[in-house]
């Protein structure tokens, strides 16, 4: 008996002596958490997306607790909803959210393109570029591969006929595939936008003719037709100004290859879960 | 005295390495190797807690165990005071330097029973090493703790971009690159003895 005590006490006083240091520890030198802090965390939606340009959704409602003149209208997964509870929260104005939307800028099938070799190594595009810049004779299009659409968190990129599909209805605007492609085909614009061009070949015209019938030549025809002045080529592709364009389809209209296009990138089911 | 110190730093950090040829701290060492960042934030928490742990068990082994005839306590009077001692560290840490709980807290909860940790303060009592001797030794194994996560994060980086028959891709490719690793340690043995013989 005496034996068991001996063994027993000394570790019992040891752990109740352990145990009240850190009680008394954590009394004492508790952290004061902003009382804002769970409460902006619970209105946004957790995707971790980063598009506010913030280190996931903690690190935007820690932004936000720390700094007021942190915005409120960053969420982009979290649309407008997001935005009026977090402007509720934080006592200030409501401001709308400019929701987002991946466009692929390259051709929507690859009948336009033929591939020059046959390519069986690793799948995937970052891996396929290394390789000739990819199995296309276009080096600048799509690889196909998919890159983007495993990246995608919602799921809302799909590769049909070759090329990354954007469903403007999934997309979050969250900005990963634009990170993700090695080619930098996808880019981030806004959803009331209709006009975009589906091209980033930057070869000169008779380059670009013979690898795809749809790629921009950079013949300018849209910089003389557009009445805003919005477009300008820049190494050999139609860049659209969005600050200038009025959506008014006129360069769609003229394009000799076809590669502008007016497209709708609204994602009307979003526009209806967001009520 | 200097040259045994030394002997003790460098045994502890390349012949006696913890991990690659005591195996202990497997569990970090495939776990959070992946990231070189992560890899280097996980071995200085390592070495910080050995250190401590290392202080703190070394002086209750020799005043409070051995003159009460309680050696036989060590694995639990240990366990217990290491936990309680890391926890301690990540509250105060926290609170007054919190810059250094942001790189070094993920990892602090995870080794507060890591058996390199508790396996470092016990074979000090076994080496019969002194005080000096213990945080000398204490100190070497985290470097190796350290040399081994870094090199076998960079091992791991180079083994993701490969193409790698399915069944060894994961877990069984990275046991593969530790066996191989672990083994090249081997050459160090008897060297440093000799160096200094």
């Amino acid at each position: 008996m005496e034996a068991i005590l001996s063994a027993v006490i000394p570790v019992v006083i040891i752990g109740v002596i352990c145990g009240a240091v850190l009680v008394i520890a954590s009394k004492l030198m508790a952290v004061k958490e902003d009382e804002r802090f769970p409460k902006i965390r619970e209105c946004l939606p957790g995707a971790n997306c980063g598009a506010c340009g913030f280190a996931g959704c903690d690190g935007y409602a820690k932004a936000l607790c720390e700094n007021p003149d942190t915005a409120t209208n960053l969420c982009v997964p979290g649309a407008d909803a997001v935005s009026k509870k977090l402007s509720e929260i934080m006592g200030v104005e409501f401001e709308d959210v400019i929701e987002q939307v991946a466009v692929v800028h390259c051709s929507d099938d690859c009948s336009k393109t033929e591939d020059k070799v046959q390519y069986v190594g690793i799948q995937t595009c970052k891996a396929a570029k290394m390789m000739y810049g990819g199995k296309g004779s276009c080096v600048y299009g799509c690889l196909g591969m998919g890159d983007c659409a495993n990246a995608c968190p919602k799921g809302a990129i799909e590769v049909v006929n070759g090329v990354a599909k954007v469903d403007p209805a999934e997309c979050i605007g969250c900005g990963i595939c634009t990170k993700t492609c090695p080619n930098h085909l996808i880019s981030l614009v806004a959803d009331v936008r209709k006009v975009v061009v589906t091209c980033s070949n930057k070869d000169k015209g008779a380059v670009t003719r013979k690898v795809c019938s749809n790629g921009c030549i950079g013949c300018k025809k849209c910089e003389k037709v557009c009445p805003n002045g919005a477009i300008t080529v820049v190494n050999n592709v139609a860049v659209i100004d969005y600050d200038k364009c009025t959506d008014c389809g006129t360069c769609a209209e003229n394009c000799t290859t076809g590669c502008i296009r007016v497209t709708d990138l609204s994602g009307k089911h979003r526009m209806v879960e967001k009520d | 005295m200097v040259t045994k110190l030394i002997v003790i730093l460098l045994s502890a950090v390349f012949i006696n390495n913890y991990v690659l040829s005591r195996f202990l701290g497997i569990c970090p060492f495939l776990g959070v190797s992946k990231k070189l960042d992560s890899a280097t934030g996980m071995s200085v928490a390592v070495i910080f807690v050995m250190l401590m742990a290392t202080a703190v068990t070394w002086p209750i082994q020799k005043f409070l165990l051995d003159p009460n005839g309680l050696g036989y306590l060590q694995t639990i009077v240990f366990i217990l005071v290491i936990a309680a001692l890391v926890q301690l560290v990540e509250i105060i840490l926290k609170r007054y330097i919190p810059s250094l709980h942001k790189s070094l807290g993920v990892y602090l909860p995870l080794i507060t029973t890591n058996c390199a940790v508790l396996g470092v303060t016990i074979l000090n009592i076994d080496s019969d090493y002194s005080f000096i001797e213990s945080m000398v030794n204490s100190l070497g194994s985290g470097l190796g703790f350290m040399l081994a996560m870094v090199m076998f994060s960079g091992v791991r980086s180079t083994i993701e971009g490969r193409d790698i028959p399915k069944s060894f891709q994961g877990l069984p490719i990275t046991l593969i690159a530790a066996a191989i690793t672990s083994l090249s340690f081997l050459g160090f043995g008897g060297v440093i003895e000799n160096l200094f013989a």
